[in-house]
């Protein structure tokens, strides 16, 4: 059998096509992004970016209830947006196999916060599996596809960033056709809000029936180690009940341990746990999130439990954190350099040549007040800018830009992506014209996805799969909702820029400033592709006088002298350095020759 | 055989992740079992990147995370870069391999002056066993700056028990046509300088250099863990 070194995430899209997925929906969102960027790459999967997370669910809810094998992802705050269909399809159930991915990122690695689905899912009384390396990823796909079925149930498998972007050796196997199942159109069954009490019953029972299942599936196993099955606890005897990415934490920190590996989190197998908290002195529980296993222990009554008050709950786990929590290992004595050293942080920051730079560039000048939104624009509340001074969640920026202005704060901008826009924007623009706001809003268009690594969006032109598509017309968008005061800038052209948000500012009702550019990571952009030369600074001409060094790119450094100087493999001729220079000294390399 | 431990640091862009697939990818080949980790998303940005390695018999690794105090080499593409995960090394047979090279934060107020230009010196201070190497200068050299990291894991490559040819298949297969043989030159420089700098080391059969002040003479072995 073929082995390969794959991500977590690879493996999941590596799952899903072969046990048969033919449809894949979702929308990007770190650590989930990749899953379909690989699903994409197989022919026989119709796999999507969508314009949110709640139309991908319900999309791929449409697709499972019409026979088909489902996989949707989504990183756990999407299900935030998605939990609206999530909490209703249960009572339904599905047809076709129905896996959820939902891609926690304790550390916050990528995130506003800390959220552990497996509470989502608790209310939603849909079963939850958690694999815990590679392997797992990819056939924990299978195994939830046909739980789904079995069940008519939709099944979110919960990972977490390591795990997703952790690599492994996984077995491959080949692809199963699945054929379409037949749907019937059952309108006591599937118009859950007028029959809703026919199928409320029907959740409680599937649940009991999974909670019999969880007792004998071969995915919650025991490692029995320390004790023996119905063994009394023997003096000292330590067992360790885990999922996830922790199991592999506690093989590595817990040698003698027994292990109660949880692979099934929801609906908890209670009575083969009660036999495993009974047969060990000590028993841990070590889960990355809340304490989802050890409330369910608690409330079981079992008392020789330790987790939460050991392991605590901010951030996430590492081997390190839970030798240190239970000190079962001496560990080698911790150096701690950054007491002594300045060890400073290296925050991310615009790429060379990025589009935005003008634009917080100009806001920091204006001294507004700017709400902003999801994307690497929240890198404009970083020095040297620090002008964006709100960020929450999707599409926040308008909302928050309309309430700060109904509070007096007139000097307020909104500014959020295109893809954010699209994805939860736009209801809030035609509130905000609906309720008599005066706002400013900036729409920084750069043709895609960019912080999660350039994913098409319908403003974009093409699909996952790399079709053209219609490409939404921003403009008339925004137009329709009723702004009258719009206007379409270069984003490269920093005076323009500065021109259209000044004007912006002073008109008394609702004004759209849209700073168009592609993303410089896009293929088009590169220098070859545009015909463009890099930037050079001719020293005869430079008088020392830092202006360019006030673009903040990061292309430009000094050199000994205390001239610029453009590292040409960086620049990505933008211009915008050349443009404030006073003494025209900087301009493309072959012009100079 | 022991759990070898890496971790390799950079600015996004350097291409850290790059190299350390190419080592967990070398490792497979060579028939160990490997796991590996990054983080994705905001921290590519021109923040700071990194990624652990581990490689051993089969079944046997289970976290994907480097324990602090048990990394063998942490290979930084930056100076700063490196300092921030020296910490993980074995302080008594690990060794720093870093890149002669500095990236001023550019989101950092005033960071050139805070910036640790004197960090190899405080790490040798410290007793750890740091190797700077001029790779970006190197990379240079060989007509492109960008192969920097190509260079470095050249170098780590001479520190490893893993076959040279393995490494070579490895470059020929996840390096595209266009720039393979400027890499595989990239990459011999490093090997070169790993030796010019030090004799190469295996990760058995020798033992660690004791005490005393390790930043010259032969490398010493860096010794896997033993916790498995």
């Amino acid at each position: 059998m073929t082995k390969q070194l794959l991500s977590g995430n690879e493996a999941i899209a590596r799952g899903a096509w072969e046990a048969g997925v033919k449809f894949a929906s979702g929308y990007p969102g770190t650590p989930s992004t990749e899953i379909l960027e690989n699903l994409a790459k197989y022919p026989e999967v119709d796999a999507q970016w969508s314009a949110n997370e709640k139309v991908a669910f319900e999309e791929g809810m449409g697709a499972a209830i019409g026979g088909l094998r489902v996989l949707v992802t989504m990183k756990m705050v999407g299900l935030n947006v998605a939990a609206d269909p999530f909490m209703v399809f249960p009572y339904a159930g599905t047809n076709g196999g129905f896996v959820l991915i939902s891609a926690d990122d304790p550390g916050m690695h990528s995130s506003q916060n800390e959220q552990d689905n497996r509470y989502l899912a608790l209310m939603a009384k849909v079963p939850v599996l958690e694999p815990s390396d590679a392997q797992e990823c990819k056939d924990y796909i299978e195994f939830g596809l046909e739980l789904s079925e079995a069940h008519e149930t939709p099944v979110m498998m919960r990972t977490t960033t390591r795990l997703a972007h952790h690599k492994g050796l996984v077995a491959l196997g080949d692809r199963v056709e699945v054929s379409r199942k037949e749907f019937t159109p059952d309108v006591k069954r599937f118009s859950v809000p007028i029959y809703r009490k026919l199928r409320r019953p029907e959740v409680e029972k599937r649940l009991e029936r999974l909670r019999e299942f969880a007792e004998s599936t071969p995915i919650n196993r025991v490692e029995w180690r320390a004790s023996q099955p119905g063994a009394a606890a023997a003096k000292g005897s330590v067992g360790v009940v885990t999922s996830g990415i922790a199991y592999q934490y506690v093989r590595e920190v817990m040698p003698a341990a027994s292990v109660f590996r949880l692979g099934l989190t929801h609906p908890l197998p209670s009575r083969s746990l009660i036999e495993f908290c009974a047969a060990h002195e000590t028993v841990y529980v070590v889960e990355e999130g809340e304490a989802f296993i050890e409330s369910h222990l608690a409330a079981l009554g079992a008392t020789n439990m330790i987790g939460k008050s050991a392991f605590g709950v901010i951030g996430e786990y590492s081997p390190d954190r839970i030798a240190a929590a239970i000190a079962a290992t001496p560990t080698a004595p911790m150096q701690d350099f950054s007491k002594e050293i300045a060890m400073l942080p290296r925050p991310p920051m615009f790429c060379v040549g990025c589009g935005h730079r003008t634009v917080f560039d100009v806001l920091r000048q204006l001294k507004v007040t700017v709400a902003g939104d999801i994307g690497c624009y929240t890198m404009g509340a970083l020095p040297p800018y620090e002008a964006e001074h709100t960020t929450f969640c999707m599409g926040a920026s308008i909302g928050t830009a309309f309430g700060l202005e109904r509070a007096g704060h007139e000097r307020t901008v909104a500014i959020i992506g295109d893809s954010t826009f699209v994805h939860a924007g736009i209801p809030a623009l035609i509130d905000a014209v609906f309720n008599g706001s005066g706002l400013t809003l900036v729409i920084l268009d750069n043709s895609t996805t960019g912080m999660t690594g350039q994913q098409p969006h319908p403003g974009a032109g093409t699909t996952l799969k790399g079709k053209p598509a219609p490409k939404l017309d921003l403009e008339a968008m925004v137009r329709a909702a009723g702004v009258k005061q719009v206007q379409i800038v270069d984003t490269w052209q920093r005076k323009e820029v500065g021109r259209a948000i000044r004007a912006a500012l002073l008109q008394g009702e609702p004004s759209v400033v849209i700073a168009r550019g592609p993303c410089m990571r896009l293929p088009e952009m590169k220098l070859s592709e545009r015909a463009a030369s890099p930037y050079v600074v001719d020293e005869s001409l430079c008088t020392k006088c830092d202006a360019c060094f006030k673009v903040w790119c990061p292309a430009i450094t000094r050199t000994a002298e205390g001239f610029p100087i453009i590292d040409t493999l960086d620049c990505t001729a933008c211009t915008v350095c050349a443009q404030v220079c006073p003494t025209e000294a900087i301009g493309p390399v072959d012009s100079r020759q | 055989m022991d759990t070898t431990n890496l971790i390799f640091a950079g600015v996004g862009g350097q291409g850290v992740l790059l190299i350390a697939e190419l080592t967990a990818q070398t490792a497979v080949r060579a028939g160990h079992d490997v796991k590996q980790t990054e983080v994705h998303g905001v921290s590519q940005r021109g923040g700071s990147v990194e990624s652990h390695v581990r490689f051993g018999d089969a079944n046997a690794v289970h976290s994907p995370l480097v324990r602090a105090g048990q990394a063998d080499v942490v290979v930084g593409l930056e100076k700063l870069e490196g300092l921030r995960y020296a910490d993980f090394l074995n302080p008594v047979t690990g060794s720093l391999l870093v890149n002669d090279h500095e990236i001023i934060p550019g989101s950092v107020a005033n960071a050139a002056e805070k910036y640790p230009h004197h960090a190899m010196d405080f790490l040798r201070h410290k007793g750890l066993r740091v190797v700077e190497l001029p790779a970006s200068r190197c990379a240079k050299d060989l007509g492109d700056g960008r192969m920097a990291n190509v260079i470095m894991v050249g170098a780590l490559s001479a520190l490893l028990a893993l076959p040279e040819e393995d490494w070579l298949e490895t470059l020929k297969e996840r390096i595209p046509a266009k720039h393979r043989e400027a890499n595989l030159r990239a990459f011999q420089a490093g090997r070169r300088l790993s030796t010019d700098f030090g004799s190469p080391f295996g990760l058995s059969g020798m033992q660690p250099v004791a005490g005393g002040h390790r930043d010259s003479g032969p490398l010493s072995p860096a010794k896997g863990d033993n916790h498995d």
